[in-house]
C-alpha cells in the first residue's frame, strides 16, 4: 500500500502497479484501459508517492506476477545485484536527481544498466519532464555494429524504408535508389512485405542482397516478416542479415504475436551462426509501441508506458542492432494527439537508452490522429537534441503499403544539417565516393549518368 | 504554383515503378513547395473525411428504392471525439435505439448495415452503388433480407450486436475505412457468418478499398457474393474460408 496525502485528502494505492499507473502522463491508453489517474490532482500524488519509493521496492514486488509471466522471470533471474549497487540506496525520487547529475555521465550509466529493471526505469520517467528525459538519454551511447557503426555521438542514421503494396521489385528497387541519393539507409534497408508468405519475403531479401553487393553498400538489409518466416529462411541459407520480430512487455502480448523467448532464442542463435557481419555481430532488429499490451488484452493491470519499458527486457537479451519505437503507429484510442505521441517517444527513447538499447524511433502518425507533420518535426527534432539512434526514412514521408505518415529522406537530412550530425561513419565514406555528398556532409546534385540510376532501369 | 524544382529525367524516370513519392526534388534539403502543398492537401482530405458525417437522408432515399425498412442506429459513442477515444463504445448500440430492431425481427438471411467508421463520406459515395450491384444477386439467390441499418459512430464489432438482434442468419457490414493520403473515400466490407457479439476479426472475411478508382463495385458485388454463397454452404465465415479465396482470381 502506498499513500500520499493532499490538503488532508488521502491517496492511496493498492500496489505499485497501481501506483505506477496512477502517476503515468495522461494518454488515452490508460483511460481505455481504466488505470488511468481519475484528476490531475491525484496524478501528481502519485507521482509524488512514487519518488518514495525504494528502487529496492521494485526488485520486491512484481508488476506481472512471476509465476504468470516469463517477461518477469527474465527481468528478475537476469538482475545483475552488483551492478544495482551504486544505486541500490535510492528512491525513485533520489536515481531522478542522482541521473541529471553533472557528474554522471555515459560509461556510468552503462555500468548500472544490468541492475536496473524495466519497472525502476519506467517509474523514473514518470517523474521527470520531457527536458529530463532529453537531458538523459543524450549522456546514453549506445553503439552498434554489423556491416557499419550505428549510435555513435555526433552520428545519426536512418531505416531505408523502400515498402509498396505488393511487393513489386521495381517499385521497391526505385524507392531504394531515390533514398540512396538523399543519403539514408545506413542503419537498414528494411521491407515490410505485404504478404509473409517465405518465397516472396526470399524475393525481397535476394533483391537487397544483389543491390548491396553490386554497389558494395556498407550497410545491412531486413524483411520484417513473421520470426518463423524469417528463421526457416535462415535455415535455408538465404542471405538475412537482420532477425526481425515485434515484441511486447508480457507473455500474453508475445503469444499474442507468436512469439516467446525459446523462438527468440532460436532465431537469435541460428541468425548469429550465418555471420554475415563485418564490424560486429548485433543481428537482431525489435520493433516496440506503447498500447499493443492493451490491444492483445494482455496488460494485466499495468499501465501502456510499464508495459512498453518491460519489452525492453527482452529486447536487451539479444544485443540487438536497432531497436524501433513505433510510437505514432497504433492510433489516437492510445495516444490521441501530437502532445501524447511526443511525450512517448520521448519516454521510450530516454527508457530504453537507459536499459542500453540502440532506440530508433518511428516519428509517425495516422489519420485519425489529432497530429500533422509540424508535431512530426517537432517529434523529430527533440529526438534529434537527445541523441536518437535512427528513424526512418520513407518517400516523401507517405508509406503506400503500411498508410501511415512518417519521416521523410528530406527530414533526416534536415536533421543533419540543423545539428550537424554524420551518417554511420562507414556509410558517410560510401556516400562521399558515390558523389552523393560532399566532405563536409551536403548534398551534391543528382548526376543523370550516376550509376545508381541506371543499375535498376 | 508556379514553382518548379528541376530533377534529372533519369531520376523522375522511376516514378513509373511506384506510386510513393520518389524523385520529389529538394530545395536545400527541404522538400519543394508544390510537393509539400500535394502532401497537405492529401492529408487535409483525410482529416475531413475522419470528421464527416452519414448523409442520412440521402441515404434514405436512395436506399428505400430496395423496399426494404430502413433504420437510422447510433452506438454508444455520443460523437467524433468520444468514437475516437473509445473503440469500446462504437462496437456496442445505444440502448435507445435497441427498440426500432424489436419491431423488425424477420429472422432474415442477411443483415445489411451500413457503419461511418472512419470515413462517413466513403459509404455515402460508394454503399448505395455497390448495393444496386449486389441486393438483386442475393434476392436471385433466393436469400432473404432484413432492413437495412444506417449507424453513426460505428465500428466494425457493432454490426454483431445489430444483426444477432434481428436474429440474421449473417451480416454484411459496410463501413468507411480509415483514410490514407492515396484514398479518403474507401470501404470495406465485412462479412460474418452467425453473427454474435463478442465475435473477433478472425471470424469475419473482410473486402476492402471499394471505390469508384479502387475495387470496382461490380468486382466487390461479384466477390462478396462469392463469399456469402460459401459461407452458407460451409457454415462458416472468417480465416476458414479465406484459404480458398484464391478461386476469385485477382482483383
Amino acid at each position: 500500500m502506498y499513500s500520499f496525502t493532499v490538503r488532508n485528502r488521502v491517496y492511496r494505492f493498492k500496489d505499485l502497479k497501481t501506483l505506477l499507473a496512477k502517476a503515468s502522463p495522461y494518454r488515452t491508453g490508460d483511460v481505455l484501459a481504466g488505470v488511468c489517474a481519475e484528476t490531475y490532482e491525484e496524478r501528481v500524488a502519485a507521482q509524488i508517492a512514487l519518488a518514495d519509493v525504494p528502487l529496492k521496492n521494485f526488485l520486491n514486488e512484481a508488476v506481472i506476477p512471476y509465476e504468470k509471466d516469463e517477461v518477469t522471470r527474465l527481468i528478475i533471474d537476469s538482475h545483475d545485484v552488483a551492478a544495482f549497487g551504486l544505486i541500490s540506496s535510492f528512491t525513485v525520487g533520489e536515481f531522478r536527481d542522482w541521473l541529471l547529475g553533472d557528474e554522471i555521465d555515459s560509461a556510468l550509466l552503462e555500468s548500472i544498466t544490468p541492475g536496473i529493471t524495466p519497472e525502476m526505469v519506467a517509474a523514473v520517467s514518470k517523474l521527470m519532464r520531457n527536458q529530463d528525459l532529453i537531458t538523459v538519454a543524450k549522456k546514453c551511447e549506445v553503439i552498434t555494429r554489423f556491416r557499419n557503426t550505428i549510435g555513435l555521438k555526433g552520428h545519426f542514421s536512418t531505416r531505408l524504408q523502400p515498402n509498396h503494396p505488393t511487393d513489386d521489385p521495381k517499385g521497391i528497387a526505385a524507392s531504394i535508389v531515390d533514398g540512396l541519393l538523399y543519403g539514408s539507409g545506413d542503419a537498414c534497408i528494411g521491407i515490410n512485405p505485404a504478404t509473409d508468405s517465405p518465397a516472396a519475403v526470399l524475393n525481397l531479401l535476394n533483391l537487397i542482397d544483389t543491390l548491396r553487393q553490386q554497389f558494395d553498400i556498407p550497410t545491412q538489409s531486413c524483411v520484417l516478416s513473421h520470426i518463423t518466416t524469417t528463421l526457416d529462411l535462415v535455415n535455408q541459407g538465404a542471405p538475412v542479415d537482420l532477425c526481425f520480430q515485434s515484441i511486447g512487455g508480457t507473455e500474453q502480448t508475445n503469444t499474442s504475436f507468436g512469439v516467446s523467448l525459446s523462438l527468440l532464442d532460436e532465431a537469435y542463435d541460428a541468425t548469429l551462426s550465418l555471420k554475415r557481419g563485418i564490424v560486429g555481430q548485433n543481428v537482431m532488429y525489435f520493433e516496440t509501441g506503447q498500447g499493443s499490451s492493451l490491444s492483445a488484452n494482455a496488460h494485466h493491470g499495468a499501465d501502456q508506458q510499464t508495459c512498453e519499458v518491460r519489452a525492453y527486457a527482452i529486447a536487451r537479451r539479444y544485443k540487438p542492432l536497432l531497436v524501433n519505437t513505433v510510437v505514432g503507429f497504433i492510433g489516437p484510442e492510445y495516444l490521441y494527439d501530437g502532445k501524447q505521441i511526443i511525450r512517448a517517444a520521448l519516454e521510450d527513447h530516454f527508457c530504453g537508452k537507459l536499459l542500453g538499447l540502440p532506440m530508433g524511433v518511428d516519428v509517425c502518425y495516422t489519420n485519425h490522429a489529432e497530429a500533422d507533420q509540424d508535431d512530426m518535426d517537432n517529434l523529430l527534432t527533440l529526438l534529434g537534441v537527445a541523441g536518437c539512434n535512427f528513424i526512418m526514412g520513407i518517400p516523401g514521408s507517405d508509406d503506400i503499403m503500411l498508410n501511415y505518415q512518417s519521416t521523410s529522406f528530406h527530414d533526416a537530412l534536415y536533421l543533419r544539417k540543423t545539428l550537424g550530425l554524420k551518417p554511420a561513419p562507414e556509410f558517410e565514406q560510401w556516400l562521399i565516393k558515390q558523389g552523393i555528398i560532399n566532405g563536409e556532409g551536403d548534398l551534391q546534385p543528382v548526376n543523370s549518368s550516376h550509376k545508381l540510376l541506371s543499375g535498376i532501369l | 504554383m508556379k514553382n518548379e524544382i528541376e530533377i534529372p529525367q533519369q531520376l523522375s524516370a522511376l516514378r513509373e515503378f511506384t506510386a510513393a513519392r520518389i524523385a520529389i526534388g529538394r530545395t536545400g534539403n527541404s522538400i519543394p513547395l508544390k510537393q509539400s502543398m500535394e502532401f497537405k492537401l492529401a492529408h487535409a482530405h483525410t482529416r475531413d473525411a475522419v470528421y464527416s458525417t452519414l448523409d442520412i437522408d440521402g441515404l434514405f432515399t436512395r436506399l428505400k428504392v430496395f423496399g426494404f425498412p430502413v433504420l437510422h442506429l447510433h452506438s454508444q459513442a455520443a460523437n467524433r471525439h468520444k468514437y475516437l477515444k473509445r473503440p469500446d463504445l462504437g462496437r456496442l448500440l445505444d440502448d435507445d435505439y435497441k427498440y426500432q430492431l424489436n419491431g423488425n425481427i424477420a429472422k432474415p438471411d442477411i443483415a445489411i448495415i451500413i457503419a461511418d467508421g472512419l470515413s462517413a463520406e466513403a459509404v455515402n459515395g460508394n454503399a448505395y452503388s455497390l448495393l444496386k450491384i449486389l441486393i438483386p444477386k442475393l434476392l436471385d439467390a433466393k436469400l432473404t433480407i432484413g432492413p437495412i441499418c444506417l449507424v453513426e459512430q460505428g465500428r466494425v464489432a457493432i454490426g454483431d450486436d445489430i444483426a444477432s438482434g434481428l436474429k440474421a442468419r449473417f451480416s454484411i457490414l459496410l463501413i468507411g475505412e480509415r483514410p490514407g493520403l492515396s484514398a479518403a473515400d474507401s470501404m470495406g466490407a465485412y462479412l460474418t457468418y452467425n453473427p454474435q457479439p463478442g465475435l473477433t476479426d478472425e471470424s469475419r472475411n473482410c473486402i476492402s478499398n471499394i471505390r469508384k478508382h479502387g475495387l470496382s463495385y461490380k468486382h466487390a458485388a461479384d466477390k462478396i457474393f462469392y463469399l456469402v454463397s460459401e459461407s452458407f454452404r460451409r457454415k462458416l465465415s472468417g480465416v476458414g474460408l479465406k484459404d480458398n479465396a484464391g478461386l476469385l482470381g485477382e482483383s
